[in-house]
């Protein structure tokens, strides 16, 4: 694919060689150590990426195949007037996962980062406000994780038996009826 | 006692039923839309399945003036204290219709994040089921409820 | 997060604080009449001047995620209907056509075609939605009726061919549910005169009317440059000048076979958003016109036992189609996508849909991530509705279409 070659420079730009791609199908990744994002993010940038299309995580706790990290952010970048894509990739270990901000560079990635850090637990640095975006403050836990069971519920408002209405009223006609 | 008519002019009938039938057909609902029920309700609230025809079209969206919550589309946990809060201002007399099988018992979104149907925290008049429910369906509901309405007992105090 | 005007505006002076009081506080929702959605949006005012917004989401966060990694791959499509539900038909394609690229198998020309047709259709009442919506925000009744009459039309449309009118779940993984009707073309004709004379009458109440002209125009502001920092797409972004639409850029189905027009604004205001919006309805319609003329015969399914179900017929009669049948539904076994990752964006009614689709090789997904158009759009919120006046909070949020649906999964 095209984005090999804009790969290649990056890589050389950030001093490092051999960084793996994986294939996202439309588009490729590049993995880059977590502690090159912000430094490859603003390579990009600067080489005319002006949108940040999309900000992801994925917990790979579960999967079959190894990787190099627990957890995986991935972000997508678009250059006008071409409409080049790009793909970095970062995984981030289980314990204590974090990856620098990107909101300096890119105001969509504040609402990105807030929703990975809700459902993931992945800490982002440098971030104004990070705090829960989807779940309510007082929710324990983060959703997404694969350790996270699907039907745990945290109900804010304590909730009640449904009155089951054909049973009372069969009750009281037996009631009446053995009375009677 | 029977209803009478004296004279073409004059009907006598019972306190409960005369309001009953004001009450029933001047439903003023207050639509607590969330999410895709919403469109099948403006659906039937608009020119072809037109909910007018039976005076319950005007939303109000004030609780203190409106007297038939209808809860439509998925309540979750974090929704949960507003429904619960907009419950508890409104005035008797009130009704509460579920729209819905999300607001019935959770639809098929039985996870973590919404609530197994809204009878788990306030009570419920009628429950509309339909993913989304057709607007045949709602006109159907809020027919039965009219009838419903007419059978109860109406307090004035 | 929430935004003081002072970020915007540096120039801004609070006349408030130099005379000494607070501004006013206050709260538009989660339940609240514009009935786009739950949001709840936090303002402080000054007189009528918004000078601090927070927009807090997740009213309606259904646990998409979560779930589509309970259930197989196709048990996920009747959850994805649920995403946009205005325009439930993307969505399902989105995924569809994500999953498709990860198996490595493609959907012959006649499916192409009529999922094409569908989302066309499927746009085209997302946009009467919205505008009709906002009119009636405004206080134009009579536009909502007009377009929510059109969207009727199309809905009864939509049943003929799916068998629902809002959730569809139209699409399986590897083709479509049913094919067009007999007498779709006939039918849709109907339906396209009745939508181009809504068009024209709504048109003929809005687009000159100078209440509408001085509530929309030079409302809600977001120029290029931040709109691309924000990361808009779709409407937004082609109101504020920029060309991108996936269908043009990254083409799937056939839309490299259609000719058609992407429309664009220039300052990026509500206004633009509007005409954006009436200029795709027609460009849907006028591409859906050249599927039909193009579409050839032919099945709608790729035949691939892997992951299609056999005809019922053979599956009553023939020994093979019938163990084919029980691979593809029993639990344990069914549709298995080989382990890898696709991202795929489809062109959603209001920006860039699109599916991040993880697979262990198992029948149930890894894990399915939905990059929501108006996720962005609903940050950017907040930057445009600061230095405005609280009276066009309303206008600005109809113009973006946020749909909970897919703001919070």
């Amino acid at each position: 694919m095209s984005e090999s070659a804009l790969y290649q420079k990056l890589a050389s730009s950030l001093g490092l060689e051999g960084l793996p791609e994986e294939s996202l199908g439309t588009v490729s990744a590049l993995v880059v150590p977590a502690a090159s994002w912000h430094a490859a993010a603003l390579w990009l940038k600067q080489q005319g990426f002006s949108m940040l299309i999309e900000l992801g995580a994925a917990d790979y706790s579960k999967h079959p195949l190894p990787h190099p990290g627990r957890y995986a952010v991935a972000a997508h970048f678009m250059a006008l007037p071409g409409f080049e894509r790009a793909c970095l990739k970062a995984y981030v270990p289980a314990e204590s996962p974090a990856l620098q901000s990107l909101c300096g560079l890119y105001a969509a990635a504040n609402w990105y980062e807030r929703e990975a850090w809700d459902m993931f637990g992945i800490d982002f640095p440098g971030h104004p406000e990070l705090k829960r975006i989807l779940m309510y403050e007082g929710f324990e836990g983060h959703p997404l994780r694969k350790d996270y069971p699907l039907g745990r519920m945290q109900p804010l408002i304590p909730m009640r038996e449904a009155v089951d209405y054909e049973a009372v009223r069969q009750a009281a006609r037996r009631a009446g009826q053995g009375g009677a | 006692m029977k209803d009478q008519i004296l004279d073409d002019a004059v009907l006598t009938t019972q306190l409960d039923k005369v309001v009953a039938w004001g009450r029933k057909y001047s439903l003023f609902n207050y639509p607590f839309v969330t999410a895709c029920c919403g469109m099948e309700f403006m659906a039937s609230s608009a020119s072809h399945y037109d909910t007018d025809r039976f005076g319950a079209v005007f939303p109000r969206f004030s609780p203190r003036q409106s007297d038939l919550l209808m809860v439509v589309g998925t309540i979750n946990h974090k929704m949960a204290p507003a429904l619960k809060r907009v419950y508890d201002q409104m005035c008797e007399p009130k009704w509460v219709v579920a729209f819905g099988v999300c607001a019935t018992s959770g639809g098929f979104y039985q996870n973590y994040a919404t609530v197994p149907g809204i009878d788990t925290i306030i009570p419920v008049d009628m429950y509309i089921p339909g993913c989304p429910p057709r607007p045949e369906t709602i006109i159907d509901a809020l027919v039965k409820l009219q009838a419903r309405i007419q059978g109860q007992r109406q307090s004035l105090v | 997060m929430s935004m003081h005007i002072e970020q915007k505006l540096p120039s801004y002076r609070s006349e408030s604080k130099a005379m000494g009081l607070e501004p006013m506080a206050i709260n538009l929702g989660p339940s609240h009449p514009a009935m786009h959605g739950t949001i709840r949006i936090k303002a402080h005012l000054e007189g009528e001047t918004i000078v601090f917004a927070d927009v807090e989401m997740g009213y309606l966060h259904r646990g998409f995620e979560k779930t589509a990694e309970a259930k197989t791959w196709n048990q996920v499509v009747p959850y994805t209907d649920r995403l946009n539900y205005v325009s439930p038909i993307i969505n399902n394609v989105g995924y569809a056509l994500a999953v498709e690229k990860l198996i490595g198998i493609q959907v012959p020309e006649r499916g192409q075609y009529v999922r094409l047709i569908m989302s066309e259709i499927s746009r085209i009442t997302d946009h009467l939605t919205c505008i009709g919506a906002s009119a009636m925000e405004l206080g134009a009744f009579t536009a909502f009726l007009y377009f929510i009459k059109a969207r009727e039309y199309f809905w009864q449309l939509v049943e003929e061919v799916t068998g629902a009118r809002l959730t569809i779940s139209y699409t399986r993984v590897g083709g479509i549910t049913r094919d067009l009707t007999p007498d779709f073309r006939e039918r849709f004709a109907f339906c396209a005169a009745e939508l181009e004379k809504s068009m024209a009458e709504v048109d003929g109440l809005l687009s000159r009317n100078r209440i509408f002209l001085d509530r929309m125009d030079g409302v809600g502001v977001m120029d290029r440059e931040r709109s691309l920092s924000y990361g808009f797409t779709g409407p937004l972004l082609r109101a504020a000048g920029v060309a991108y639409d996936v269908r043009k850029a990254f083409p799937y189905l056939v839309y490299d076979r259609l000719d058609f027009e992407v429309p664009t604004g220039s300052k990026g205001d509500n206004l633009d958003r509007y005409h954006v919006r009436m200029e795709e309805m027609r460009q849907s319609l006028a591409m859906i016109r050249q599927a039909l003329q193009q579409i050839p015969e032919g099945p709608i399914n790729v035949a691939d036992p892997r992951v299609m179900l056999p005809d019922k017929q053979a599956v009553y009669t023939n020994i093979e189609a019938l163990m084919n049948h029980f691979k593809l539904i029993m639990p344990g076994h069914g549709i298995r996508p080989p382990a890898g990752e696709v991202y795929f964006p489809v062109e959603g009614g209001n920006g860039e849909l699109g599916f991040w689709v993880i697979s262990d090789g198992s029948d149930r997904p890894y894990r399915v991530r939905v990059r929501p158009p108006c996720f962005p759009l609903m940050a950017g919120v907040e930057e445009m509705i600061l230095g405005e006046q609280v009276a066009d909070l309303i206008p600005i949020f109809g113009a973006i279409n946020m749909i909970a649906g897919e703001l919070d999964r």
